[in-house]
């Protein structure tokens, strides 16, 4: 055990080096890449806000089923099957069908390759699921149908929410999925996520449709508020143009009336269909809805050809700026709740990085004070040992580019006072051996060998734990187990290679040297 | 040579009770959760201005309806911690409760930290935290088992459920608060208590293989002494890392540090008079060790 070849001695130091290298470049800085990685810090530690959204499918799932009842009644009519009743209730479709129609019906919606109920030929489960109950049928989605609208209205979601966190032009922000219906937002840096809140907290689904009193309207009518929650208008479910027409969007000052107006271009189709809507529409009100709240109804004058026109009302600055920002960023699929909201100023998390610090240099500091006057030469042996070993910690820390936590660096403290363990259970077990053996390599070895089994027993628990809470842990605390359970390794590597090296150069020079340690 | 053996008996009566009165206290009081757990609303407060301080602050949040709200001081004296329900989940509440501290303090405060978890994510962290400790027990129990004989895994296991309930006791009696961190102290005194335990257990089986005269009763004895510089030393650098942490990490590492040095002291604590104690009770001798290895 206390034989070491030139070769191996030139990796481990090598292999020190380029860690403690690696560590410092946190430090410096280098102009190769390969060094220059830095450990990134944790909003805890940096200020920052972590935002955790969760996509609300439900008026996803009705619009859905919405679309399909109208899918299906057509589906049918040109098969000439009669389809009766069609209606939702509780997110289910149910109909009628005759009894000579039933069977081919069923087949419809079971045939692998059915185009009505796709899916089956790549997920082996159908969009849809059919319940028979006589002649009654009830269609609603399958799991498998269920998960990929959810994951698509995911995908969306992120989208949008991305476009509109870039806009407003935070640093470097992680915008990450979680399971199939929430979106985390880390923004480091941001001390005030009010205004990000309240941007992501609309859907910003924006509607031309024109005012009517006439109840017969063909499309359907609805009453809406305006904005102020005061007025009501009856406004026609027929869509003149939609946000998804839009190309771009601007607060501007109207200098004629003196107020704020966002100013909006239109697409091909927006442009041609406004222009036509404003021609046949003269003299009536267009109502402009947004999330089902009317902002204006402006009297149509003139026709708007140009594919370009503004809204107004009542906006400050500021209002018109966050309008246009969410128009130009486009609706999202599903409204978004947020549901979990951790916000850190920069002076706390500076705060936080002392402290960390300090008790990092005060129990470095205490635990090596303690070993050296415990175990002298053996003790500064270890003490040299930890301090390498903090270094290479960083150093992985920093080439994998983890991020560091305050529990994180409590784990780095934790790791300085554990890590002494593995040297202790060595050092008391070659005391014991030399009471009986007088040849001191003879009981170095002897320690070394006999208390492997205990150091690595010890130090598997350890690991379990903190592999678990990686697993398990949230946020900060996940930093925590990181660093524990790195550290774990470049304990035992620095315990087995550098201590073990001291040991062996200093045993073998102090060969009978009586009561060596 | 250190007599632990002569108050096996006596540390078991005070171990039995401390559990006993742990769970009565987990039961009947329970814990304190914080909002991770419970949901809710926390704001950290820093005032520049010494009209600001507990009783002014929680007139105000009182003046708000924001549920159960209280107030604290954190660390400094001019640092606050206001928790409250957030019942409704209210969208705009920290802006609402800016504006209200405006109108009676002015500009002369600073919210350093806000944390805001809705009653679906507590729930699930909540869940996910006991999932985290019963798995971590399980692999231990697993880990254990594969590795030493019955007798000695179900020691090793009442001294690792005696740790985490006693510590939890000790959070329950006054009245700590229990959040996430506090989930990753208890995870890592299972595993600290482990190790402790291990170590002494390892030493256990060497000796019985070396002697098969001595009867457990001393062995243990013997194997506790033998293994007990280590066990004071470990403890010790461990307990001074922790320490530094407590006193200097700053308060939002307190209740973390605070249940890892309880953790520390009941695990060293329960590897000599719990773990030990079982093996003492089950008689293990050398043919409990010796017919494991015929059986390798």
């Amino acid at each position: 055990m206390l034989y070491f070849s030139k070769l191996r001695i030139l990796f481990i130091t090598l292999f020190s080096v380029l860690f403690i290298l690696i560590a410092s470049s946190n430090l410096f800085k280098f102009d190769d890449n390969f060094f220059n990685k830095k450990i990134n810090l944790g909003l805890d530690l940096q200020g920052g806000s972590y935002l955790l959204l969760e996509i609300d499918n439900e008026p996803v799932i009705e619009q859905k089923l919405q679309n399909l009842t109208t899918t299906i009644r057509n589906y049918f009519k040109e098969k000439n099957i009669k389809i009766n009743n069609i209606k939702i209730e509780n997110q289910n479709i149910f109909f009628n069908v005759t009894n000579n129609d039933k069977q081919s019906v069923l087949e419809v919606f079971q045939d692998e390759n059915s185009d009505l109920n796709p899916y089956y030929p790549r997920f082996k489960s159908h969009q849809l699921e059919i319940e028979d109950t006589g002649l009654n049928f009830k269609v609603n989605f399958s799991r498998q149908g269920l998960i990929k609208l959810k994951t698509s209205s995911q995908d969306q979601a992120i989208e949008i929410v991305r476009r509109r966190v870039d806009e407003v032009g935070t640093n470097e922000p992680n915008i990450l999925k979680r399971g199939n219906n929430r979106i985390l937002v880390e923004l480091p840096g941001l001390d005030d996520p009010t205004r990000i809140k309240s941007l992501l907290g609309q859907t910003a689904n924006l509607t031309f449709r024109f005012v009517t009193n006439d109840e017969n309207d063909r499309f359907g009518v609805e009453k809406l508020k305006f904005e102020n929650g005061l007025e009501e208008a009856t406004v026609s479910k027929r869509i003149i143009i939609s946000g998804e027409n839009l190309l771009d969007a601007q607060p501007k000052m109207d200098t004629q009336a003196n107020q704020t107006i966002v100013s909006f271009t239109l697409d091909r189709v927006g442009a041609k269909r406004f222009g036509k809507a404003t021609s046949t529409g003269i003299g009536k009100q267009l109502a402009i809805v947004l999330d089902g709240k009317i902002i204006s109804a402006p009297v149509v004058r003139d026709t708007i050809a140009s594919g370009s026109g503004q809204i107004s009302g009542g906006f400050t600055f500021q209002t018109a700026t966050d309008l246009s920002l969410l128009l130009r960023s486009g609706a999202l699929p599903a409204p978004l709740e947020i549901i979990e909201e951790r916000t850190v100023g920069p002076d706390l998390g500076q705060d936080s990085i002392n402290a960390g610090m300090i008790a990092l240099a005060i129990g470095f500091t205490l635990v090596i004070i303690f070993m050296f006057v415990k175990y002298k030469i053996f003790g500064l042996i270890t003490n040299v040992t930890l301090i390498v070993n903090l270094f290479i910690l960083l150093g992985v820390l920093t080439l994998f580019e983890a991020t560091l936590t305050l529990p994180g660096i409590a784990g780095i403290i934790l790791t300085v006072g554990m890590a002494v363990d593995a040297n202790v259970l060595i050092f008391e077990r070659i005391k014991e051996e030399l009471k009986d053996e007088t040849n001191n390599i003879l009981a170095f070895d002897g320690g070394y060998t006999k208390s492997r089994t205990a150091i690595l027993d010890a130090n598997i628990t350890t690991l379990l734990a903190a592999i678990i809470l990686f697993f398990m842990g949230s946020g900060p605390v996940k930093g925590f187990a990181v660093t524990l359970g790195v550290g774990i390794f470049t304990t035992l590597f620095s315990v087995y290679f550098i201590a073990r090296l001291f040991t062996s150069i200093y045993v073998s020079r102090n060969k009978n040297k009586e009561k060596l340690i | 040579m250190i007599a632990f053996n002569k108050y096996y008996n006596h540390f078991n009566l005070l171990s039995s009770l401390l559990i006993v009165v742990s769970l009565l206290l987990l039961i009947f009081k329970g814990l304190n959760f914080g909002i991770d757990f419970k949901g809710g609303t926390l704001i950290e407060l820093r005032a520049s201005d010494s009209k600001i301080n507990v009783s002014s602050l929680r007139d105000r949040f009182n003046q708000m309806n924001l549920g159960d709200v209280s107030v604290k001081k954190f660390g400094n004296d001019t640092d606050f911690l206001v928790k409250f329900e957030n019942k409704d989940n209210k969208k705009n509440i920290i802006d609402e409760i800016k504006a209200n501290l405006d109108k009676s303090f002015g500009n002369n405060y600073d919210f350093r930290r806000v944390e805001n978890v809705g009653p679906k994510v507590s729930a699930e962290l909540l869940k996910s935290g006991v999932i985290a400790i019963s798995l971590s027990l399980a692999l231990m129990l697993i880990y254990i088992w594969i590795r030493f004989e019955w007798q000695f895994s179900l020691g090793a296991i009442l001294a690792l459920f005696h740790d985490v309930i006693v510590t939890l006791g000790v959070f329950s009696l006054f009245s700590l608060e229990i959040n996430l961190s506090i989930i990753a102290a208890v995870l890592t005194i299972v595993g600290y208590s482990m190790n402790d335990t291990v170590v002494i257990f390892d030493r256990v089986r060497e000796n019985l293989r070396k002697y098969s005269d001595i009867k457990i009763f001393e062995l243990t004895n013997i194997s506790i002494n033998e293994t007990l510089s280590r066990t004071i030393i470990t403890s010790a650098t461990t307990l001074l890392a922790l320490l530094a942490i407590y006193f200097f990490g700053g308060e939002i590492l307190k209740g973390f540090s605070l249940a890892m040095i309880l953790g520390v002291v009941f695990g060293t604590y329960s590897s000599i008079y719990i773990a030990n104690t079982v093996l003492v009770r089950l008689r293990v001798s050398q043919k409990t060790v010796l017919r494991e290895d015929e059986k390798k």
